[in-house]
């Protein structure tokens, strides 16, 4: 499997990282590596630990072996103050959103300007707005998280992500949860944010169609090993693992971004229906 | 967390209420005060103090002017209480000094009971006439045996 | 055998949790030191802590001073003593109830409270959401709520107290037809700054510190469920309790030599 951009050196990478919680070892001698200014998608089956290689990269949790590179900095061999250094060329968009509940959307917008930079009151509102406004929502600021919608909370989340202008924004499944239109949505946004600013993209998902439309590079973890390549690559892999993953791999208990109304979304025939009726 | 000037001054009111009921068990309850000694120092010895205490209270018709510094033995064995008192009393040399009892079960106190001389005590003085504390058992013992006390200095 | 093999283990993670709980101790106290101060966080703090306590210190107070009223009177008219029921609230009031009693209700509602808050944040990943925005949340959760708990327990100290002593005027005085002045006489002599409200307030002091770390490092330590956070919440309540208890034995002894 060859590396998508084999050409500069990766934004992030991980080499033979060992990620253990207790005695129960999610990462194992795991190396991979995310292009810069790509779209990345971490795939695979649940429990194979997606999440955890994500807090593994912003350094939430720090493994027990292995390096994690940043930019060109190990990450790994960082004080948590040095840690937060590194963080502000990080935006990451939490599964559940992650607002601060007793702020409302404009505090929760303008929290990381007010934190991090002198802005003067007007120049936060713009710059929350016109977040906002990136992310297709309006007429909201005042509104606490608990009384948005799903799909708003992660709209909001996003924007604040992206509102500290990071180089890799890091997204946890961005698409759980949510309807087909605003998974849709958030699909094209997330393209949109790398195409128009620049920004690095590294994407858990469980969906493996809107994987094969956006991503540029693909990780998949699998029980026993993990394997990178472009959407072509895997698509056209060899590899019987690939294969038996790409069949039935998706989490039929998550409703992927083009599952047709009317077909269920939970435990219905997953990939195979998606695939015959996708309309492309 | 939305600013709001009325929280904001229902904090400082609630600090403030609990500031005030700080100072007024300090003051009112407690009997701190900002004067530092009362510039009126006095000595005065007894027999028995009966369980005189420092910070005890000095008082005159009742009144408090001071209080018990010390007390410590003196090089003739008797008890030496040192009086913390108003700079302002004029205290006449024959006034007396006894050790009374603020209640069935209360606690020692010094009372003073003013004489008839011209001269006035100075800070530094000695009060020389005392009366030691009343000893309750030793009374009933008295009554009872209907008989003198100890042969040693008596109460 | 299995029983002192547990007895081993439950010492050891006694030690280990305390160990932990020092650490984060050292990082309140660095995030206290060193700027960004939370002012504003702090103010909001002194809010839900202290002022939606008052109701409940206040009544507690009263009802607290009046018992010892009435306690009080019964026992000392029989030795004839009655004058001396100012003196007997007032100890009791300012050495040992009015601090314990305001730390005990405080751990119940304000402690359980901030636990629960903090653990929920946990759960739902706001403070892996602060983390990756660069900011601490010890420097921006925890403190305020700790130090804003701190001082609070001294301020609700001396409100209790003060009801309980209007409290048992109202029965002594009131009630039982007792001389108002002898009350507030027998109160004033027997009470003395030095030793017995400088003593109080340490202890109120002492409670709100413990009570302040413990809440908070429950609720940052909980497990991200929601049967973590009630977990996290229970074991505040108990274990602040249980300290505040132990802890009074020390100070009145120490405190009193």
């Amino acid at each position: 499997m060859s590396a998508s951009s084999a050409t500069e050196s990766p934004h992030v990478e991980l080499s033979h990282v060992r990620m253990a919680f207790g005695t129960r070892e999610v990462l194992r001698d795991l190396s991979c590596r995310f292009p810069r200014d790509r779209i990345s998608v971490i795939l695979g089956g649940s429990g194979t630990g997606k999440s955890t290689l994500l807090r593994t990269v912003g350094g939430l949790v720090r493994p027990q072996s292995g390096s994690v590179m940043v930019d060109g900095e190990d990450i790994t061999k960082l004080s948590e103050s040095d840690l937060y250094r590194v963080r502000k060329k990080l935006g990451m968009m939490f599964q559940q959103g992650a607002l601060l509940d007793s702020l409302t959307v404009f505090d929760n917008l303008a929290f990381p300007l007010r934190e991090h930079t002198r802005l003067d009151r007007r120049a936060i509102a713009d710059a929350v707005h016109v977040c906002v406004e990136a992310v297709g929502l309006q007429n909201v600021d005042g509104l606490l998280p608990g009384q948005l919608s799903g799909g708003m909370v992660k709209r909001v989340a996003l924007a604040r992500a992206i509102i500290g202008e990071p180089v890799i924004l890091l997204c946890d499944e961005p698409f759980s949860g949510l309807d087909p239109i605003s998974a849709r949505r958030i699909e094209s946004l997330l393209i949109d944010i790398n195409k128009n600013r620049g920004v690095t993209l590294i994407v858990v998902s469980h969906s493996i169609p809107s994987t094969m439309r956006m991503a540029d590079h693909v990780v998949v973890l699998l029980s026993d090993g993990v394997v990178e390549g472009s959407p072509a690559d895997l698509q056209q892999s060899t590899d019987p693992r690939i294969i038996a993953f790409l069949s039935d791999g998706a989490d039929p208990s998550v409703t992927a971004p083009d599952d047709l109304p009317g077909t269920t979304a939970r435990g219905a025939i997953p990939a195979r229906a998606e695939r015959a009726a996708a309309p492309k | 967390m939305s600013r709001s000037p009325v929280r904001d001054f229902v904090v400082g009111l609630f600090v403030l209420a609990g500031l005030a009921a700080i100072a007024y068990l300090s003051i009112n309850v407690g009997g701190l005060s900002y004067n530092g000694p009362g510039g009126l120092t006095l000595y005065a010895s007894f027999d028995q103090t009966g369980g005189l205490k420092p910070r005890a209270p000095v008082v005159i018709s009742g009144v408090k002017v001071g209080q018990i510094a010390g007390i410590e033995l003196g090089t003739d064995y008797r008890a030496r209480a040192t009086l913390d008192l108003d700079a302002k009393l004029a205290l006449p040399t024959d006034t007396t000094a006894s050790i009374q009892t603020a209640g069935l079960l209360g606690d020692r106190y010094v009372a003073l009971q003013l004489g008839g001389e011209e001269k006035t005590l100075k800070s530094g003085d000695e009060i020389s006439f005392t009366e030691s504390a009343v000893i309750l058992e030793r009374l009933i013992g008295k009554l009872v045996h209907n008989a003198p006390g100890p042969n040693d200095t008596t109460e | 055998m299995r029983a002192i093999q547990d007895l081993g283990f439950a010492v050891l993670r006694f030690v280990v949790d305390l160990g932990a709980l020092t650490v984060f101790t050292l990082q309140v106290i660095r995030a206290t030191l060193v700027p960004p101060w939370r002012f504003r966080l702090f103010v909001d703090e002194l809010f839900k802590l202290g002022v939606l306590s008052l109701v409940i210190i206040c009544v507690c107070g009263l009802a607290v001073g009046m018992v010892l009223g009435l306690q009080g009177y019964n026992t000392l008219v029989r030795f004839g003593a009655a004058e001396s029921l100012g003196a007997v609230v007032g100890l009791t009031l300012v050495r040992e109830l009015g601090p314990v009693l305001t730390a005990l209700l405080t751990t119940g509602r304000a402690g359980s409270a901030t636990a629960a808050e903090i653990g929920t944040m946990v759960a739902t990943e706001q403070l892996d959401g602060l983390r990756m925005m660069s900011v601490d949340p010890i420097d921006l959760v925890v403190t305020p709520k700790a130090l804003a708990m701190i001082a609070v327990l001294p301020l609700l100290s001396a409100l209790f107290i003060v009801c309980g002593l209007a409290g048992g005027y109202l029965v002594g005085v009131g009630l039982m037809g007792l001389d108002g002045g002898n009350y507030l006489a027998s109160l004033q002599s027997a009470v003395d700054f030095r030793d017995d409200i400088l003593g109080s307030l340490l202890k109120a002091l002492i409670f709100g510190v413990l009570i302040g770390l413990i809440a908070t490092y429950r609720g940052y330590h909980a497990a991200p469920t929601s049967a973590g956070v009630s977990a996290a919440t229970t074991s505040t309540v108990v274990v602040t309790s249980v300290s505040i208890l132990i802890f009074d034995y020390f100070v009145t002894a120490l405190w009193g030599v």
